[in-house]
């Protein structure tokens, strides 16, 4: 018995040593952090590419843009992601050039309470007034004018907005300064703004929470959110002049006309396609045009290869609007570039 | 495999051995504390830096919050932690002293056990599961029952003023209250507890009924030590984050009604920490976390010098 126990040990010693010693020189771990927005896409493209390449895993902590940008250039991590792209300061802080690779995009729906929830079309001037405070009541004639079948309350408008730091802002307000120049003026673009009115909610959860429990409240959240918890929202007129209801296709449509310089550092807002959605944002990977670590670095680029290649595909079962193809040849071209 | 025996461990009797390692390592423990408070100060200040040079004592006095034109001032911040945790001890204190003594005092031997095991059921859910509640339940009840009620009552004092939308700064006290009264009501009942039985036999020979006995005996008595209790309820107060945010408003502002919305120290460094992308952004949310350390700091130190006048008088009135 006793030394059935010891054989046992020794067997299972042996194992175990084994073992760890092929995880060690099988699995490379490859280290992100960023943005929020896109987590659920990249998680799940982490999750496919394991089964292609099992030898490398992706480890990625959604701690928000800001925190994704510090991460990248403080080179903690091997890739970080941001909702926004990074300032010219901040690039030119960063040891060697970082290059902006982006993945997929989403948009931002406005959402309201009203009785009955008559389908509201909305224009930019209209969601700017009301966010400035200018439009205060539901039956203004800036709302009811672009309404004729809705009927609307003589009640007052309670603006619903982010109160955490985040991308949907970044997009909402990115919109607002294209479409209104008080707005770009008194309040600007950014994460987190100086909001001249309204109440806070933290995350798309909070602001839809309040939105559904203010009677005559108005608010924005991100497109998948709404889509995936049956949330009505409005149509919003676009640059070319007509209604546009969110959809991943009307999103898709406006980044194939928004332009887009060579450093991928573009805004989509109010992008000039006739099927294009307005309030609309991408999101990006960035990493170093040269990578310091060989192998990790061709790890890293097999991936992205793959990503825009397979992973695209998967993006509207998110709820996320793929890269169209013109933009993904543009995007791997410069993939294949990055040195290791 | 001769293991030394229990008593070679030992040292020889009448050694000090013992006595200054165990001296020693206590002091380390509660050195320790010291240390670490003084580590979490320095870290703020580091990161705080920028934020402290570039505003100095203007943001401890401006009202601005605007992360765009990167203007940066604590006050409306500080006036919501104050606010919200002063309601919440309003609401809490009663209650929770009411609570302990009805447990000590009052209550049937058979009830005290569950309702013990209650109370500190409603300090083991977690914070975010208040907010939900609060968010769900507490709000609409509160926007269309209490609060109309109250305006309706109390409309004339400025308190309860103004458009009621359910987030508010007296939502968010209340919210804390609740979050706050099991650890007030245990440490009020240990408190009351150790009232000795003499105090309560002295009073009841005296002629006094049971709620005076409550009152000169036990309560007196017991002063200081609420007062204590209320203190660590303040504290775990000024540092609630996840359900004040919930529930608060999130806005930045200073106003007289309990109705309108507000914000405080906590709940802007959670909301905003992840997605500042700037370094004067970033350095201002840490200077937010050095006042609040200094209020939590200051507020203590208000408790022990409030608790020392008090126990010159108590003790001149128990003797």
């Amino acid at each position: 018995m006793r030394l059935n126990n010891k054989k046992m040990m020794v067997l299972l010693g042996c194992a175990l040593a084994a073992l760890s010693t092929v995880t060690a020189s099988a699995q490379m771990l490859i280290n992100g952090a960023g943005a929020t927005f896109p987590y659920p896409i990249y998680s799940k493209w982490f999750n496919e590419y394991a089964k292609v390449d099992p030898s490398v895993r992706f480890n990625y902590q959604s701690i928000g843009s800001g925190g994704g940008q510090a991460q990248i250039l403080a080179e903690t991590v091997d890739f970080g992601a941001s909702d926004g792209p990074m300032s010219d300061e901040k690039l030119a802080k960063a040891p060697r050039a970082i290059w902006h690779l982006p993945t997929v995009a989403g948009a931002d729906v406005i959402t309201y309470n009203l009785e009955g929830f008559p389908k509201l079309q909305l224009d930019g001037a209209a969601i700017a007034g009301i966010f400035l405070g200018k439009i205060t009541k539901w039956n203004d004639p800036a709302i009811a004018g672009q309404n004729p079948d809705a009927k609307l309350p003589d009640s007052d408008i309670v603006v619903v907005h982010r109160s955490d730091g985040s991308g949907t802002t970044y997009i909402f307000t990115d919109y607002l300064c294209t479409v209104s120049s008080t707005w770009k003026e008194k309040v600007g673009k950014g994460t987190s703004v100086s909001w001249p009115t309204g109440l806070g909610g933290k995350g798309n959860e909070g602001v839809s929470g309040q939105v559904k429990q203010v009677p005559g409240s108005i608010g924005y959240i991100e497109l998948a959110y709404a889509k995936q918890n049956h949330l009505s929202y409005a149509d919003v007129k676009n640059a070319a002049g007509s209604y546009i209801t969110p959809s991943i296709e009307s999103v898709t449509e406006a980044l194939a006309s928004a332009t887009i310089p060579d450093d991928f550092r573009f805004s989509m807002v109010n992008s000039p396609g006739a099927k294009a959605y307005p309030i609309a944002g991408a999101t990006w990977l960035l990493v170093y045009a040269e990578q310091k670590d060989h192998a990790k670095g061709e790890k890293l680029v097999q991936f992205l290869k793959w990503a825009y290649s397979d992973g695209e595909k998967l993006a509207p079962s998110l709820d996320y609007a793929p890269l169209p193809d013109s933009v993904v040849s543009r995007a791997l071209e410069r993939v294949q570039r990055i040195k290791y | 495999m001769s293991a030394p025996s229990p008593r070679s461990i030992l040292p020889a009797p009448g050694s000090q051995l013992p006595n200054s390692a165990f001296k020693w390592a206590a002091a380390l423990a509660a050195g320790m504390i010291v240390v670490l408070i003084v580590l979490v100060g320095w870290e703020l200040y580091v990161g705080s830096r920028q934020s402290l040079f570039k505003f100095a004592a203007g943001f401890l006095w401006s009202s601005e919050w605007d992360p765009v034109a990167e203007r940066y001032g604590a006050l409306p911040f500080i006036f919501g932690t104050f606010v919200s945790s002063l309601l919440a001890l309003v609401i809490a204190v009663p209650l929770g002293v009411a609570t302990a003594l009805f447990l000590t005092e009052l209550a049937p031997l058979k009830l005290r056990q569950p309702i013990i095991i209650a109370i500190e059921m409603l300090a083991a859910v977690p914070s975010v599961i208040f907010g939900l509640w609060g968010i769900f339940v507490l709000i609409p009840w509160l926007r269309d029952h209490l609060f109309p009620v109250l305006k309706h009552s109390l409309g004339f004092l400025p308190l309860f003023q103004g458009p009621i939308y359910g987030l508010s700064m007296l939502a968010a006290g209340i919210i804390i209250a609740i979050m706050i009264l099991p650890i007030i009501t245990s440490i009020s009942r240990e408190i009351l507890r150790s009232v000795p039985d003499l105090q309560r036999e002295a009073a009841y020979a005296l002629g006094a009924t049971r709620w005076e006995v409550l009152r000169i005996a036990v309560l007196s008595y017991a002063r200081r030590g609420l007062f204590g209790a209320a203190i660590l309820g303040l504290g775990r107060a000024l540092g609630e984050t996840m359900a004040v945010t919930m529930v608060i408003g999130n806005r930045p502002q200073i106003s007289a009604s309990l109705f309108a919305p507000g914000y405080t120290l906590a709940s802007v460094i959670a909301n905003e920490f992840t997605e500042a992308t700037t370094d004067l952004y970033r350095s201002s949310l840490y200077e937010l976390g050095l006042v609040l350390l200094a209020v939590t700091v200051l507020v203590n130190v208000a408790a022990q010098v409030m608790l020392k006048s008090m126990m010159g008088s108590g003790s001149s009135k128990v003797a």
